[in-house]
């Protein structure tokens, strides 16, 4: 008998009940012999790969349209290796040896994907099993078995081993309620599909879950990576009073998401979005976008061998404006760099991207492309609340500098730029230097966004990308929100009004504290929209002030969100 | 033969995506073209195969080695140094 309730990784979030039904794998006898027609096993191997194309051709597609491109690439890189040189060249060599296809094939396909799993990086290790998911496909089809998909004729929490990003993909999505997996993380790719899916996953829970039996009834919570097997009645009513509370407060969230976010006793903040393209500004309006705090650029200059000319960027930033009608848009000029590297500004390789030659570092040395695009800023501006924002700033020159080419490229536009006659130049706060200056720099723009991924990167000396430091990495640390305290006072003497545009402001243990260091906006991934506007309202405006002053005096990052569940009653968000 | 040096900057070095560029690259040159990894110890492999660059394991900020040889080696060289030396401008 298995243990009543199994602990694995969280994969996808979500609660689910449902029946168990196991996906047991086959052991696949490969057949083998020495004397085979080379010519014969040739042929058979082409058309084995040609049916598998096929297939794999079929599942892209389908993915593409349940869970978006991204998803997709992963048959982009299997149909890669259906072609790829090394492994059909070794396959190749075996089968004019007399080997059978099969066995040539599967001998191909296991040297590649064991000397894959042996590699100490996880995600080359994650490869091995895409390989052995192509080789297998065409397997099967030599052996005139091709692989059925797991039929679903109800229902059901699928339990594996772990699934193939093509097994995954041929689930008949409506009827999957749950996975549940022996193996695998939250990086594998039946985890990331599970997640744009939309279905609870739990991950690594071990052999024992391959003990279950077809039809066991399964409680499954992905957030907190816990299955519970054939539940009593009060741990069934307990799950799903917490299920009900969960999707009845997602839903109230949403249906208040078009309302301001007004605090208790009256005071508001402005909640926007960080968008990067048309398709992103709809769906900030649909989740409630007070505005666009951020409007990344790169979107027009990334993946082209030329820049945009003028006239192609003002009808993009004019899609953007019409979807917001009346609101606010923050136009950042680009922000392209030794991290985010352009074929039209090349950039020699740098030892510290982060630290090189990026943002207006970039800018200002190329001011004719810098120029068309605050031109073009300025002609899609008439009617419209638009603003302008220099990324990277560190200098007090930078920054005169670039408002000086704004100025410059007005005088040649007569009638142009925002409805009122003034334009709003603003920056973002994610260099140190500027924070520590920000009063001098406040003087000089209508506006500062606080860009706290780099700030907190660049504060803690912790780069975000590194897993060794990650846990450095985190804007919640007092030093970080002692900074963006000292950013908001300088702001406000100065009378310009401070949003924050990073991560943390859709973070929500940060939310409350920023708030209570009297930040005036936040602009975050639209889907977070809902949450982040019913946290402001839980709260007075002295309420998160003296949680906001307890925060900073903390010791770590830590300290700082186990207050804010303090605070919040001991309310946790998933229950 | 021509042989250059290059360090990869890519955040996650020769993988998925950045390897499918750099093979494919690899593939439009009539020359034998072999890479090898300066920072782990391991021999050369094929460079237009994909399997065989991910086998590499290169992560950032790993050297690599690549040869070219054949009618056109001194482009597919320049080409693929150029690739890395520019973090796949614009190719990803």
């Amino acid at each position: 008998m298995v243990e009543r309730v199994l602990t694995g990784v969280p994969a996808a979030p979500g609660l689910a009940e449902g029946p168990a039904v196991l996906r047991r794998e086959e052991a696949v006898r490969v057949p083998r012999r020495a004397d085979a027609a080379p010519d014969v096993e040739r042929r058979r191997l082409a058309a084995a790969r040609a049916a598998a194309r096929a297939e794999i051709e079929e599942l892209r597609k389908r993915v593409a349209v349940t869970a978006g491109g991204a998803e997709a690439a992963i048959f982009a890189a299997h149909l890669m290796f259906l072609d790829d040189d090394a492994l059909l060249s070794m396959t190749g060599a075996s089968v004019a040896q007399g080997t059978n296809a099969e066995a040539a094939w599967v001998d191909a396909v296991e040297h590649f994907a064991g000397q894959l799993e042996h590699l100490a990086d996880p995600t080359f290790r994650a490869r091995a099993a895409d390989v052995r998911d192509v080789g297998r496909r065409v397997l099967a089809h030599l052996s005139g078995r091709p692989a059925a998909a797991l039929e679903l004729p109800t229902p059901a929490v699928v339990v594996a081993q772990d699934l193939a990003p093509s097994e995954v993909a041929s689930l008949d999505r409506a009827r999957v309620l749950a996975l549940c997996l022996a193996h695998g993380g939250p990086t594998s790719h039946a985890a990331i599909l599970a997640r744009a899916w939309g279905v609870p996953a739990v991950a690594g829970l071990g052999e024992a879950v391959m003990d279950l039996n077809d039809g066991d009834r399964l409680l499954v919570d992905g957030g907190r990576g816990e299955v519970i097997v054939s539940p009593d009645d009060t741990q069934r009513r307990a799950f799903h009073e917490r299920a009900g509370r969960a999707a009845r407060r997602e839903q109230a969230e949403l249906a208040a998401s078009g309302e301001a976010a007004v605090m208790r006793d009256g005071r508001r903040v402005k909640i926007e979005a960080n968008v990067g393209s048309v398709e992103e500004a709809v769906e900030a309006v649909r989740a409630g976008a007070e505005g666009i705090g951020l409007l990344r650029t790169e979107f027009l200059f990334l993946n082209r061998r030329e820049a945009p000319g003028e006239d192609e960027q003002t009808t993009a930033y004019l899609a953007v404006l019409e979807v917001m009608g009346p609101r606010p848009v923050v136009l950042r000029t680009l922000d392209a760099g030794g991290d985010k590297p352009l074929q039209y500004l090349p950039v020699r390789a740098e030892a510290n991207p982060f630290l090189g030659y990026r943002g207006i570092r970039v800018l200002l040395d190329h001011p004719d492309l810098l120029k068309a695009q605050l031109r073009a800023m300025l002609r899609a501006g008439p009617g419209r609340d638009l603003r302008i924002m220099f990324p990277m700033v560190a200098t007090l020159d930078e920054l005169r500098r670039a408002r000086a080419l704004v100025d410059e490229v007005r005088g040649g536009l007569p009638g142009a730029g925002p409805a009122g006659g003034r334009i709003r130049v603003g920056m973002t706060v994610e260099v140190p230097a500027a924070v520590v200056l920000a009063d001098r720099f406040a003087r000089a723009v209508d506006f500062f966004s606080i860009g706290t991924n780099d700030l907190t990167q660049y504060t803690m000396a912790a780069d975000r990308g590194n897993e060794m430091v990650a846990r450095l990495h985190d804007g919640c640390h007092p030093a970080v929100l002692r900074q963006v305290h000292g950013v908001i006072e300088a702001g406000h003497a100065a009378g310009i009004w401070i949003g924050v545009c990073g991560e943390l402001a859709g973070d929500q243990d940060a939310v409350p504290v920023l708030v209570g260091l009297g930040i005036d906006e936040l602009s975050m991934t639209p889907a977070s929209i809902p949450k982040v506007k019913a946290i402001v309202r839980r709260r007075t405006y002295a309420e998160a002030q003296r949680l906001a002053a307890e925060a900073i005096d903390l010791d770590s990052a830590e300290a700082v969100r186990a207050l804010v569940h303090v605070r919040s009653g001991g309310t946790s968000e998933d229950g | 033969m021509k042989t250059v040096h290059v360090r990869v900057i890519n955040e996650v070095g020769l993988h998925a995506r950045t390897a499918a560029v750099f093979a494919a690259e690899a593939a439009r040159f009539a020359s034998t073209i072999r890479v090898r990894s300066l920072t782990r110890d391991g021999g050369w492999v094929d460079a237009k195969s994909i399997l065989t660059v991910l086998t590499l394991g290169v992560e950032q900020g790993h050297e690599i080695e690549i040869t070219a040889e054949g009618p056109d080696e001194a482009e597919a060289a320049s080409a693929l140094e150029t690739l890395i030396g520019t973090d796949f401008a614009g190719r990803l």
